[in-house]
Order: structure tokens, then C-alpha cells, then sequence
């Protein structure tokens, strides 16, 4: 095992050590084994970790919920039936009957926290990815990566699953509701998503952006 | 082997959005304030931390009140509307006995927002007080706001539901109401609120302040 002392000065730039971003304080950034995490010894904040094959396995899930993305917009996610008429919605309807009824406020933010933000999220990740892959670097890399991490807090699926389990339970006193045939492909996807983001490991990423690079300069 | 020190001490800034470690000489020399390698802007902390943050968190606060003073929906069967709060929906609910969805929907809908506004409140106090106990604690529940405030979208994503699904006229429809719409402006306000906050201040409190 290597012992790393502490940082006395830096003159350029490193990425050999590394600021905790919630306490700031510097720690000497050490090999890591597959599932292994590295946090703050003085805030505990996760400074990084180590994921297994995080390349293939990010892209692999990334690819999975893009096409069940695709599934859970195409058909209806609750159907609803009462004094025998029916009503079936998409994951889209939510934010269109929003927008309809004069709420746009609330359409939007709900277009763009169900539908937008999760979808552009996963096309982040392939943009970044895919090309990499393939030893290339694609154009406006440096945004597409930061966007993986901005995009992040505003992609709430995983809250939407939520919000229709409690619909659900709101309709089934007065009304009879069945699941629809995207509800499958929608929770698939909330998975999909957070293993996608689990498994993504910036740090290779930029590893590989850099022995692209310096590679291509040879 | 020396004792570990802040980036700030050292004269350099880690990157907030790839993590690399920069000399501010090296960014003066550069004449930049990009990150080299993602291009980041980078700051030695978030400018305007404490200022943003009490902004978007009193704007939230305020937003509260109307937030449930207001309906969040009104429920139209055969002609007459029964408007519901975030209160008045959680009661109703636990009156139909589905007791764990009604405390989902009061621990999403009313304490989270609560509690973020609170800790969020009590960490920019802390900050500005010059408060040098509990860091690690501080930035645990900093920590936490930061996960928790996305749960509170539960209840827009449900009236998203229920206005798409029950539109049978004169039979039963759902309409949301203003409440929503202060409500989602709380879960907007107060994750940028905690977006803003910059939790290397609580750990700025000089040392020898430590008692
Ligand atoms: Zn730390
Ligand atoms: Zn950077």
C-alpha cells in the first residue's frame, strides 16, 4: 500500500487529490477496489467510489431505459372506469391536462420532471458514452458530461411512481382503475434510470477522455 | 506525514462539477475562471451563497401559507365541487382507512417542506452566527435536505393523474386548484434554496472558535 502525504502545493492542476466538496478539505485520492467508496474522513460526505465495469454497465442500462422510455410514453399507464365510461391516460396527459385547464405553470414543471429532464438525462449519458466506446470524443463533450450531473435533480420518476400509487388508491373508493401497459415499462425505466446513474463513474470518463485525447495528439 | 488542508489554504479550488483540484495562481495565470478540464466556472465557494439561499428559502416560506390555506384540487361530481387542501386530503384518506398512504402524503406534502425550510433555516444561521459546533451533524442534515425535497412532488404528480383520468362531465371531474400551484413553487423554491447553499461555509468557522 502507497502512502500519499498530504498536499503541501499545487501549482497546475490535479486530479491525484481531490476537495471534498462539502468540507473542502483535501485528501489524496488512492486505488480503489470494485464497490469500494471513498468518503470524507472529516464531514463523511462520499468523495468517490469504484464501480465494476462502470463503462458498459452505465451505457447497457442507459440503452434499456431509453427504449422503455419509449414504451411507457406509447401507451396508457391507469386506465379508469365508472357508471361505465372509461378514461385512460398517458404519461404525457398529466402535464397536457395541466396546460389545458390554465395551470401551464404546473404542466410545465411536470413535463419537464416526468418526460424532459429523465429523457434527456439518459440521451446525456449515451451522447457521452457511445462515442467513447468507440475511442472518440463527440462534440461538446464537456457540457454533456456536466449536464449528466445538472439534469440530475430535476429527473423525478421515481417520485412520479409514487404520486400514481396514491392516485390510484385516491380512485379505487368510487371508480374501478386498472394499470395500463406502459405502467410496466415506466417502472422498468425508473429502474433502468438509477442504475444507469449508479453504475456512471465520471472518473472514468475523464480518464478516457484524456487517453483519447493525448492519444490522438501522438 | 502533515496535516491535511482545505483547498482554500492550499490557494486552490476543487471543481464543482468534475472534481479536479486547481491552482487559483495557475486560473489568474490563465487569466480564466474555467475549470481546465470540464470548464466550469469555478468558484472558491458558491458567490452569493447565504443572499441566494435566504432569497429562494423566504419566498418558499411565504408560499407555505397559501401552499395549504388554498385548495390543491376540487373533485366535481354531479354538479357540486368538494375543494380539497393538502390537509383536508391527508383526512380524507385516513377517514377511508388507508392509513400508510395517508402518512406518506403528510410526511411528503407537509413535514418534509417543514423540515427543509427549518434545517435549511437553522444551517444559514448557524453559518452567519459563526456556529462552529456540530459541523459534521450540519452537514449530515444538509446532506439530507438535499434528498428529501424531490418526495414532496407526490402530491402534483397525483392531481396530474387524477385531472387527466376523471374528466366524465357531468358525472365526476377533477380540477386542480391555486394551492397547487404555491405548493409546487415550495418544492421548486426550496430545492434551488438548498441548491444554493454552499456547505464548506459551515467548515469556514476558523478553528480556534472551536471550543
Ligand atoms: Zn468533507
Ligand atoms: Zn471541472
Amino acid at each position: 500500500m502507497e502512502t500519499v502525504l498530504a498536499l503541501e502545493k499545487l501549482e497546475s492542476y490535479t486530479d491525484r487529490y481531490i476537495a471534498c466538496h462539502e468540507c473542502d478539505l483535501v485528501h489524496p485520492v488512492r486505488r480503489l477496489l470494485d464497490g469500494e467508496i471513498a468518503a470524507c474522513g472529516r464531514c463523511g460526505a462520499v468523495l468517490y467510489q469504484q464501480r465494476r465495469n462502470s463503462m458498459d454497465r452505465s451505457l447497457a442500462f442507459a440503452l434499456t431505459g431509453l427504449i422503455l422510455f419509449i414504451a411507457a410514453n406509447m401507451f396508457p399507464l391507469l386506465t379508469f372506469e365508472m357508471e361505465g365510461r372509461e378514461q385512460s391516460n398517458r404519461l404525457i396527459d398529466g402535464s397536457l391536462a395541466f396546460w389545458k385547464s390554465g395551470y401551464w405553470e404546473l404542466g410545465l414543471l411536470v413535463f419537464i420532471s416526468s418526460v424532459a429532464v429523465p429523457f434527456f438525462s439518459l440521451i446525456s449519458i449515451l451522447y457521452v458514452l457511445l462515442p467513447l466506446k468507440f475511442s472518440r470524443i463527440p462534440k461538446g463533450f464537456v457540457y454533456a458530461v456536466r449536464s449528466i450531473e445538472w439534469l440530475k435533480p430535476w429527473a423525478m420518476s421515481e417520485v412520479f411512481i409514487l404520486g400514481i400509487i396514491v392516485a390510484f388508491v385516491k380512485l379505487t373508493d368510487f371508480a374501478t382503475v386498472t394499470p395500463g401497459p406502459s405502467m410496466a415499462a415506466f417502472v422498468g425505466m425508473v429502474i433502468a434510470i438509477t442504475l444507469a446513474n449508479v453504475t456512471l463513474d465520471d472518473r472514468v470518463i475523464w480518464r478516457l477522455e484524456e487517453d483519447i485525447r493525448t492519444g490522438n495528439e501522438l | 506525514m502533515s496535516t491535511q488542508k482545505t483547498a482554500a489554504e492550499l490557494g486552490a479550488i476543487g471543481c464543482h462539477d468534475c472534481g479536479l483540484l486547481v491552482s487559483e495562481q495557475f486560473l489568474e495565470s490563465r487569466q480564466s475562471h474555467h475549470c481546465p478540464r470540464c470548464r466550469a466556472p469555478m468558484h472558491r465557494r458558491k458567490p452569493l451563497s447565504l443572499a441566494k439561499s435566504w432569497a429562494y428559502l423566504l419566498a418558499a416560506a411565504i408560499l407555505y401559507i397559501p401552499a395549504n390555506m388554498m385548495p390543491i384540487m376540487t373533485v366535481i361530481s354531479f354538479g357540486s365541487g368538494a375543494p380539497d387542501t393538502i390537509m383536508s386530503g391527508v383526512i380524507h384518506l385516513a377517514a377511508a382507512g388507508q392509513y400508510p398512504i395517508a402518512l406518506l402524503v403528510f410526511i411528503a406534502s407537509v413535514f418534509v417542506p417543514l423540515l427543509k425550510i427549518g434545517v435549511l433555516a437553522y444551517l444559514l444561521v448557524s453559518v452567519q452566527w459563526n456556529l462552529a459546533a456540530k459541523r459534521r451533524q450540519r452537514t449530515r442534515m444538509y446532506r439530507m435536505t438535499e434528498l428529501i425535497g424531490r418526495w414532496s412532488m407526490i402530491d402534483i404528480f397525483m392531481i396530474s393523474i387524477l385531472v387527466a383520468l376523471v374528466k366524465l362531465d357531468a358525472i365526476a371531474t377533477i380540477e386542480a386548484g391555486p394551492g397547487a400551484i404555491a405548493f409546487a413553487a415550495v418544492v421548486v423554491l426550496t430545492m434551488i434554496a438548498a441548491q444554493k447553499f454552499d456547505p464548506r461555509l459551515i467548515w469556514d468557522v476558523k478553528e480556534k472558535t472551536v471550543k
